[in-house]
């Protein structure tokens, strides 16, 4: 065939993968507590307890706080966990995308200094990417760097940083320029630092979604002063760097697991002798899962293989939000409720938050449009 | 785990045939009612077709994972032969001790409401019933069916259909679907067997599913190839059409539903290697995910071809009218969608996760 094709190859979890999955269910358990439906809990606590089992930074090095695991138990660990609903707010950005990224572009004393930390799950990441003027569009950035004595002094304002209200740092997606330059060229190379949070000169604002919820702010830098020693990688390259970053953000189930709870209460609703309609949505939305599920773990194998699954994970990320959007608007169908966000009714609160949350499932982490664009570009169109 | 070395070979060796001898031309042919012998010739010269049996029974113990892979690519060139078909009459016939021929065979009740019955009669049998629009039943040299006997199922061997009456149709890829109905018809008794351990007629519906979600999946690749290389060639307002966004969208939204089409398929010839309450439940997910990805790929790939998709001339429609086909054979994806889910909802919501993730 002339058109190159995604590959999904066949690949079944190894059979290490599924004990310690027995393992993460017994720990679920033991935190029942605190587990809920969809909402990206905050909990310094739970995931210290995750980092001291050693579930974080699985593929890491040791040297560096890692555990050498394989991908696949590292998917199995993100699986259950997002099944259960657990609260991994705190470690998760580090986790998917901070320390991969410390660990391929930073300095040793970057790594030793950040890496460790983030696989014990106490250190928080956020992601400094968009602006008010930067969404999908990176090459708009202009916050800026400038380069002075002994590092670099930023200035410029980021927005939709989820969780930077209680992150410790982010990594900050920057443009250099000269002293006094207020307008930065879109095709000046970007640049990333390791910005800690607390430095003088940041200012932190909530933005309040629709939910009424506070996880996105926004944030304003005026003369922030980072080191020589926290810059990532280089200046200029951050474009690179970022779009690896990016992949590692696709990659993960997180895409389509999120409303799982969701279809089991569904199929809890729709009892055990179901009408033939019923039987054939629920079995339409388990068939797209399963299906997901398989694309996942072959992913995981092209990441265990150390290959590069960008195109496969854009694949995986638009069949998912679209998967995760159809949920909401299924369960409508077979079952209508008044949506309450904080009802005691367990069902009308899902579809209350499934409904309001559906439309950023395709926003973030890359839009739809944007997704679609790299899978053409992966179909070599353009 | 990932596909083997030697499937690997084996795929690009039945690539490499099926290219060179299910052509255009080929189908075409074929679908005016005369049967494919030259490319049926050079497929059985392979042994794929047995290749599933036991030595003892003239095949090569082959990997039956394989040989589903080895159908994706026969349906990415529309092949149009009873190559899945003579595989599981094979399959069916070696289980009871039938004999086997080397020419096309095929099998059945393909549909679930057909009823099929053998009665003793003296040393022989007496078979009555419809097999309905049984997959090249007028080109089959052999006919494996499974009747419900007095005690259990039974395998039935026919030559040619066998003094059955024969009412000849066709899907809409125009593959030979014709009815056979048996009045009181005398078969001898070496030609009815009970069936062997671990086949069943729903056995055999099950696999044929999981043969159309593989062939189909084929056919899915070929119309994002199709579509991806004649957008790079038409050119409109002074550009390829490949170069509009709109079209690319639409192209990537192709892509992702062939992808997950593969992936379908595969969760389902995955599932060989597990129990049948697995496989059962796995493959009827998969037969359910790829027809979903089925309609939406033909709505696609025509969407971004035009008017010249719509021709004869053009061999998208050789995909797209199988597709359609085949989609709606050995159980629609809407009847397997129901089945998945009474499936889990009769185990119960807590044990969804626990039953998808099990090894």
């Amino acid at each position: 065939m002339a058109t190159p094709m995604f590959r999904f190859d066949p690949v079944e979890l190894p059979p290490e993968a599924q004990t310690l999955r027995m393992e993460v269910r017994e720990f679920i358990k033991e935190h029942e507590h605190l587990m809920g439906f969809s909402k990206g809990e905050f909990n310094r606590d739970f995931s210290r307890a995750m980092g001291k089992k050693g579930w974080i930074g699985m593929t890491w090095p040791k040297q560096y706080g890692g555990h050498e695991r394989s991908a696949f138990e590292r998917y199995v660990i993100i699986e259950e966990m997002l099944v259960a609903g657990a609260p991994l707010s705190a470690h998760y950005t580090g986790d998917r995308q901070s320390g991969p990224s410390i660990l391929r572009y930073g300095t040793e004393e970057q790594k030793q200094t950040f890496v460790p930390k983030l696989a014990a799950g106490e250190l928080t990441f956020c992601i400094g990417m968009s602006e008010p003027n930067s969404g999908s569009d990176l090459a708009g950035t202009r916050t800026r760097a400038v380069k002075v004595d002994g590092g670099y002094k930023i200035n410029g304002s980021k927005l939709w940083t989820s969780g930077a209200h209680r992150a410790d740092y982010a990594i900050m997606f920057c443009k250099m320029a000269q002293e006094g330059q207020q307008d930065v060229d879109r095709h000046a190379g970007g640049t990333q630092f390791l910005l800690d949070l607390k430095a003088p000169g940041i200012d932190i604002r909530p933005v309040i979604n629709l939910l009424g919820e506070h996880h996105f702010n926004e944030i304003f830098l005026t003369d922030v002063f980072v080191p020589d020693n926290r810059l990532l990688g280089k200046e200029g390259n951050g474009w690179n760097q970022v779009t690896g970053e990016l992949a590692f953000e696709r990659s993960a189930p997180d895409r389509f697991l999120v409303l799982f709870q969701m279809l089991r209460e569904m199929i809890r609703m729709a009892g055990p002798n179901p009408d033939k309609a019923t039987a054939a949505a629920l079995g339409k939305l388990i068939s797209q899962l399963g299906t997901l599920r398989n694309m996942s773990v072959s992913i995981a194998g092209m990441l265990q293989e150390g290959e590069n699954p960008n195109n496969e994970a854009a694949v995986v990320k638009d069949l998912g939000t679209r998967y995760e959007q159809d949920i909401p608007v299924v369960a409508r169908q077979l079952f209508q409720t008044e949506p309450e966000l904080e009802a005691a009714d367990l069902y009308a609160s899902m579809i209350a938050r499934s409904t309001m949350n559906a439309p950023r499932f395709s926003i973030q982490g890359g839009t739809r449009e944007i997704l679609r664009g790299i899978i053409a570009r992966g179909l070599g169109l353009r | 785990m990932a596909i083997r070395d030697e499937t690997r070979m084996l795929l690009e060796t039945m690539g490499r045939l099926f290219e060179d001898k299910s052509t255009k031309k080929a189908v075409d042919a074929a679908e005016t009612g005369v049967f494919a012998a030259d490319l049926w010739q050079a497929v059985a010269e392979t042994g794929v077709p047995l290749a599933a049996l036991p030595e003892s029974a003239g095949g090569a113990d082959a990997e039956w994972e394989d040989l589903y892979y080895v159908l994706r690519v026969a349906g990415r060139f529309s092949a149009p032969i009873p190559l899945a078909e003579t595989m599981l009459a094979g399959w069916v016939a070696a289980s009871a001790g039938l004999d086997t021929v080397d020419g096309p065979m095929t099998v059945g009740p393909v549909r679930a409401s057909d009823v099929l019955t053998v009665e003793r009669d003296g040393n022989g049998w007496r078979l009555n019933g419809t097999a309905s629009r049984l997959p090249y039943a007028t080109n089959a040299q052999r006919i494996i069916l499974i009747a419900d006997g007095p005690d259990s199922e039974m395998a039935v061997a026919l030559d040619g259909t066998g003094g059955a009456e024969v009412s000849p149709g066709k899907n809409i890829a125009n593959e030979a679907r014709d009815t056979l109905t048996f009045n009181n018809m005398r078969l001898e008794a070496d030609n009815v067997r009970p069936l062997g351990d671990g086949v069943s007629r729903a056995g055999l519906y099950l696999r044929g599913a999981l043969a159309r979600a593989a062939m189909m999946s084929g056919a899915i690749e070929n119309t994002l190839d199709l579509a991806c290389t004649y957008a790079q060639q038409r050119v409109q307002f002074n550009r390829p059409i490949s170069k509009f966004q709109a079209v690319q969208q639409n192209l990537a939204v192709l892509a992702t539903q062939t992808a997950a089409a593969v992936a379908a398929a595969n969760m389902g010839i995955m599932s060989l290697s597990k129990d049948l309450e697995r496989q059962e439940f796995l493959i009827a997910m998969a037969k359910t995910r790829v027809g979903e990805a089925a309609t939406l790929a033909c709505e696609i790939g025509h969407q971004v071809h035009g008017a010249i998709g719509f021709t004869k001339e053009y061999a998208l429609q050789l995909s797209t009218r199988r597709l359609w086909s085949w989609r709606e054979e050995f159980g629609a994806d809407p009847e397997w969608a129901a089945k998945v889910g009474s499936y889990f909802c009769g185990i119960g919501a807590d044990e969804l996760w626990p039953t998808l993730t099990a090894a």
